[in-house]
């Protein structure tokens, strides 16, 4: 993991590594493999409460607080759903809550894959961000 | 504009004609030529829909029925002979049985809540399918919960057809509600059938046509049907646009759905009196401009033999049919022997979302997912389909090109 580095940090390396890539071919094969090292959501943790419901494809998403970091992991039932949450995931976890609420989330629109982030695709991605942003604003007022 | 009707003489079908009078057939997708198959959730408009529309902005635009001026007499008169057009075109006995709406979901909220004031008390019973669309589920769902009522379902065999030996018809049934081709499935169902059996029990029947104007000649008298609703923009037409035709006799019967400007007679602050057919349904300033681009498209059709362009759309589905088939894994959801050109794919190890995702990137636009029949979806055991619904403008070679996307994407994602 890339702990070591901010957020922002995060953030460009993910563009970088995406600029290397000149067809969308490329993009979405990598996409696809990223998605395959997702940190796997424990199959326990699959529950309805931790479904973030798309209309087409569903996402599941839990978070643990520890020392102070948010942890996630994830899932989800499409392999192109599961890498673009896989990017969040890695650019977002283990961090302290203050870090989450206060950078703003750029790298998707830097790599061409905006897209998925509009409402109409209902691939669960928006409500995933949103829930990942409360959960750091819930760990943030508890200590 | 013009106000003919069927002309005697059709064009010859010659698809390359057809689509230069598509200006969106021209568009790039991620730099790609756009295969348009998305044609069931809404079709693409030919050049003089688009024009007719822009022209009544430009030359003639005024509010309908009201004023003594000249505009307002042009646009009703343009408006009108749009109904007739439509009269002539679903055969209609008068052109008052013609109902301008948003949109097939309007005309079947109206009839639903119009009929269900008029017919359902308590304990009584609704029919539908189960292929139907969510709009025509949940609009009977609103009223039999409203009244008391209760709403009974045909299944589904395997291939996606009515089981017509389980048609839950009952002393207490007294609306049948049903579409006439499936969206999702694009099976075409035997209404006329089932219409004819509910008529003998004194069911009033209503038919969902959204699927199958743009595909069929629908005559309603022959259907038999009490009222039947329909789309502008799946059969060519401007989106906003709908109809819902009903026999005069029960639309005399049914009561206001909505209440406004247009659809009274004599309004006092204790009670109101009710136009004539039409408008007694027609409340508001109705989408004029979009009701003329209607009539446009209608009067486009037209101009065509309607069973060539049948039986080209026939062609592609069963090129479609046989290709997709080739691919390992997939399986193709409603294998009806009487089908539009609609197929609906689900393949093994492959989401749709992915899919529909990679099949855009290569400049080809289906849709994915439970098509609004979430029901369905359950019957079949799947979350969703991917989907492609073919229409006039459409080529073997873009086909072709889908059936070659898919399997570069399948590749990709196993």
């Amino acid at each position: 993991m890339t702990t070591s580095m901010t957020l922002a940090q995060a953030q460009q390396e993910v563009v970088d590594e995406f600029a290397l890539f000149t067809d969308w071919q490329d993009r979405y094969e990598h996409l696809i493999e990223l998605g395959k090292d997702l940190p796997m959501i424990a199959p326990e943790m699959k529950t309805d409460e931790n479904i973030v419901r798309g209309c087409q494809s569903r996402v599941w998403l839990n978070a643990e607080q520890k020392n102070g970091l948010v942890h996630f992991t994830a899932d989800s039932d499409a392999m192109i759903t599961k890498g673009l949450v896989a990017l969040l995931v890695r650019v977002l976890n283990d961090r302290t809550p203050q870090e989450i609420l206060n950078t703003p989330l750029t790298f998707i629109d830097a790599i061409g894959l905006r897209e998925h982030l509009s409402p109409n695709r209902s691939n669960g991605l928006v409500a995933m961000l949103d829930q990942m942003k409360r959960y750091a604003l819930a760990y943030s007022s508890k200590p | 504009m013009s106000t003919s009707t069927s002309p005697a003489v059709k064009k010859a079908y010659d698809v390359e004609e057809i689509r230069a009078q598509f200006p969106i057939l021209k568009e790039l997708v991620h730099g790609k030529p756009l295969v348009y198959f998305d044609n069931a959730a809404t079709s693409q408009k030919p050049r003089r829909v688009i024009k007719a529309e822009g022209a009544y902005y430009a030359t003639i635009n005024a509010n309908v029925h009201r004023g003594v001026h000249t505009l307002s007499t042009k646009a009703t008169e343009a408006q009108e002979a749009a109904r007739e057009t439509i009269r002539t075109h679903i055969n209609a006995k008068h052109t008052h049985e013609v109902i301008f709406t948003s949109g097939t979901t309007a005309s079947i909220n109206l009839a639903a809540t119009s009929l269900g004031q008029l017919l359902l008390k308590e304990g009584d019973e609704v029919v539908i399918s189960g292929m139907e669309h969510h709009s025509n589920i949940v609009p009977w769902q609103l009223a039999c919960e409203r009244h008391g009522a209760t709403l009974k379902v045909i299944p589904i065999t395997d291939s996606g057809e009515w089981d017509l030996k389980q048609v839950p018809f009952s002393d207490r049934t007294r609306i049948l509600a049903i579409s006439h081709v499936s969206n999702t499935l694009g099976t075409i169902n035997p209404v006329k059938i089932l219409i004819a059996q509910a008529k003998k029990q004194g069911i009033v029947t209503v038919g969902d046509g959204a699927q199958a104007m743009p595909h069929l000649n629908v005559d309603v008298q022959a259907l038999g049907c009490d009222l039947y609703a329909f789309s502008g923009h799946k059969s060519y037409g401007p989106t906003g646009t709908g109809v819902l035709y009903g026999r005069e006799e029960l639309l005399e019967r049914m009561p206001p759905w909505q209440g406004g400007g247009e659809m009274i007679d004599q309004v006092t602050l204790t009670k109101s009196t009710w136009a004539k057919l039409p408008f007694k349904f027609e409340a508001g300033t109705p989408h004029i401009a979009g009701i003329i681009g209607l009539g446009e498209a209608i009067r486009w059709m037209q101009d065509y033999d309607l069973n060539a362009m049948a039986a080209h759309e026939r062609t592609l589905l069963e090129h479609a049919t046989k290709e997709l088939l080739a691919i390992d894994g997939l399986r193709i959801i409603g294998t009806a022997k009487e089908k539009v050109g609609v197929i609906s794919f689900v393949i093994e190890g492959v989401h749709h979302y992915d899919l529909g995702t990679l099949l855009d990137q290569q400049g080809i636009a289906v849709r994915t997912g439970h098509h609004c029949t979430q029901p369905l979806m359950e019957r079949f055991g799947v979350s969703g389909t991917t989907r492609a619904s073919f229409a006039c403008f459409n080529t073997i070679a873009e086909v072709d090109a889908m059936v070659g996307a898919t399997k570069k994407a399948v590749k990709m994602l196993r």
